[in-house]
């Protein structure tokens, strides 16, 4: 399966055309006959709802459970963590957790680092990504080849030599530990956001780009003017991705980042968890949930062709 | 801005190599051939994955086979920290805890989105939230997941899911506490945290196996069963052979869930290679064994690479395409 074809879902060709008794070629292993009989239809209709049930319980009550207990009386919790408020509710969770613990820095320190990995991954996959596919130099091949090798080495390889890399950059003189730059500059190493970007634009139409040049328009001028204001959607899942990416980031961060002012909440939450309140605590991780799952609800067709892109590509 | 001011030439010099090579072709050619405006284009590109990619994966060969300190110039020590890892008896621990996650998460986690996906597909009308609802623990920060959980699991009969088990009379279970106990544990929260991308991952290929299969399987008189085994299943091999080695690949370097739930404990009983590799490097209080962390590092990279080629040549014979 190649990337164009799931990037914009078309229906399967001919299977439009002929009549069938199916939904017009949208349907699963039950066609509209089966959809028909009795058993079928009560039989499939109550695991369908007996599926629903389940993936609420698994898939949204723990968030709830979460959301209860960020405000939530922390005695309560720890004697009576399924009852439904029976001493009242207590707000003043989220207010300690968002000033007293600092979390609201951290959040802020988790948003620094979000953007400026989303503007390094950004700049690296659509530069890079527009020089292999539109420009081709002749030595593109071999770059295309050394950024795909990358995929096949296991993270874990370079945590390491990263880290030593990080506490001795080349040609700069100083440690990057503690400084937001040894977080954003290695997310912009990325295979899967260029190889995301090249394919996307090796799908662009040519005729556009020729068009542009004949008209005068130089490679930079072509790359802002033309490319990446049609590569809008790709650029979405691009950075979506980076964002949840920086967000959901622990060990990395736990690495290069010494300085409790300057972590962000992945990294400070397990550290405040034995000397915060419980229900302060609980608060806290509420917080940190809260950004990433609103851009879920916001994004979510974003999401979801992402992640089977994902399926996609790796396939 | 010349070729040579990328801190690592190397990577950029097949390019000067291929100017020079051809006769007609000198510096000036290539300048106005558009070759500067290609090489501006891919500096960022070069200049980050020089250094924060292929210079430490060359890096990590290097310094496997070195003493590595921060203090003194590193020496060449052979196969030394090889032998050092291998000799150590907590390795054998850990892979044998990594083996049985990989196990637990297989079985946990492989049948699960398969199952739901299948059903989600012929769901008729709302699939988006039963989409969402899959995807949601995906979202959620994997450490306030951990931690939640932690906190789910916490023993004693207030414990939240002791609480809930208490209802119909089960528990209370130690989760956590207890070394048998630990692991299940661990492969509980991370396949709950995980198994959202597969479903989605399945219901993306599930839309794309063509209706007339399932029509013309119709036309021979196939019920359900015979159509999901003959039919969806089939279509889906190419993607289940793929998410089964890269559940494989990704269980192989746990270690948020090792780290955060338990530490490698109770007893040693959760420590995995890639914890084992942290504690090399980072929590050594005689200073970072780099060279132990990197050579422990390439044998786990190089096992994963023999499984992932073996698994391919055994699994092409039946793959699709």
């Amino acid at each position: 399966m190649t990337l164009s074809s799931t990037a914009r879902p078309a229906p399967a060709s001919g299977a439009r055309r002929r009549a069938t008794p199916s939904d017009d070629g949208d349907r699963g292993a039950l066609s509209a006959p089966d959809w028909r009989r009795p058993a079928v239809r009560w039989g499939m209709g109550g695991t369908h709802v007996l599926l629903l049930v389940l993936l609420v319980v698994v898939g949204l009550g723990p968030m709830l459970l979460l959301a209860k207990y960020a405000v939530t009386p922390t005695q309560d919790i720890l004697r009576t963590p399924l009852a439904l408020f029976p001493h009242g509710i207590a707000w003043e969770n989220l207010e300690r957790a968002w000033n007293d613990v600092q979390v609201s820095r951290y959040f802020m320190n988790t948003v620094w680092l979000a953007l400026g990995s989303w503007a390094v991954q950004l700049v690296v996959a659509t530069t890079g990504g527009y020089a292999l596919s539109v420009l081709r130099p002749r030595y593109g091949k071999v770059v295309q080849a050394l950024v795909l090798s990358t995929m096949f080495v296991p993270a874990v390889v370079l945590l390491v030599p990263l880290y030593l890399t990080i506490l001795d950059p080349p040609l700069l003189g100083r440690s990057l530990v503690d400084s937001f730059w040894a977080v954003w500059l290695p997310a912009g190493a990325s295979a899967f956001n260029v190889l995301l970007v090249q394919r996307f634009f090796d799908n662009l139409p040519r005729e556009v780009f020729e068009a542009a040049r004949v008209d005068g328009a130089g490679p930079y001028r072509l790359f802002w003017s033309i490319v990446l204001p049609m590569s809008k959607p790709i650029l979405g899942v691009v950075s979506v991705f980076a964002v949840i990416a920086a967000w959901k980031d622990f060990l990395w961060p736990l690495l290069v980042l010494k300085d409790p002012e300057i972590q962000p909440l992945s990294v400070r939450l397990p550290a405040i968890e034995a000397s915060t309140e419980l229900g302060v605590f609980l608060a806290a991780l509420a917080i940190s949930t809260v950004l990433p799952v609103a851009m879920f609800l916001v994004f979510q067709r974003l999401f979801l062709r992402g992640a089977g892109l994902g399926g996609a590509v790796k396939g | 801005m010349t070729v040579t001011t990328s801190p690592r030439g190397d990577v950029a010099a097949p390019a000067r190599a291929a100017g020079a090579g051809r006769p007609r072709r000198g510096p000036a050619t290539w300048l106005r051939g558009g070759g500067l405006h290609s090489l501006v284009f891919l500096l960022p590109l070069l200049v980050i994955f020089g250094v924060f990619s292929w210079f430490p994966i060359v890096r990590a060969v290097i310094m496997s086979v070195q003493e590595t300190n921060l203090v003194t110039d590193p020496t060449f020590v052979g196969l030394d920290n090889f032998r050092h890892v291998l000799a150590d008896p907590l390795l054998w621990k850990a892979v044998q805890n990594t083996l049985y996650f990989a196990f637990l998460a297989l079985l946990f986690g492989y049948p699960v989105p398969l199952v739901a996906a299948v059903l989600m597909r012929e769901v008729r009308r709302g699939r988006g939230l039963y989409s969402a609802l899959a995807y949601l623990p995906v979202v959620v920060p994997p450490v306030v997941a951990v931690l939640l959980w932690k906190f789910f699991y916490k023993g004693g009969p207030t414990g939240v899911f002791n609480t809930i088990l208490g209802w119909v009379g089960l528990g209370p279970y130690p989760w956590l506490q207890d070394a048998s106990w630990a692991m299940p544990s661990l492969v509980l929260a991370a396949t709950w945290a995980g198994a959202g991308g597969t479903v989605i991952i399945y219901l993306a290929a599930l839309t794309s196996v063509p209706a007339e299969l399932y029509d013309a399987s119709e036309v021979d008189g196939a019920g359900l069963w015979r159509k999901i085994w003959h039919v969806t299943l089939p279509q889906l091999r190419g993607v289940l052979f793929i998410t089964l080695i890269l559940q494989v690949i990704g269980t192989a370097q746990v270690f948020l869930e090792p780290y955060l739930f338990t530490g490698g404990g109770p007893n040693n009983a959760t420590v995995t290679v890639l914890l084992l590799i942290y504690r090399y490097a980072f929590q050594n209080s005689l200073g970072g064994d780099y060279g132990a962390a990197t050579a422990l590092s390439l044998m786990l990279a190089a096992v994963l690479a023999v499984f992932s080629v073996l698994y391919f040549r055994l699994t092409r014979s039946w793959s699709t395409s």
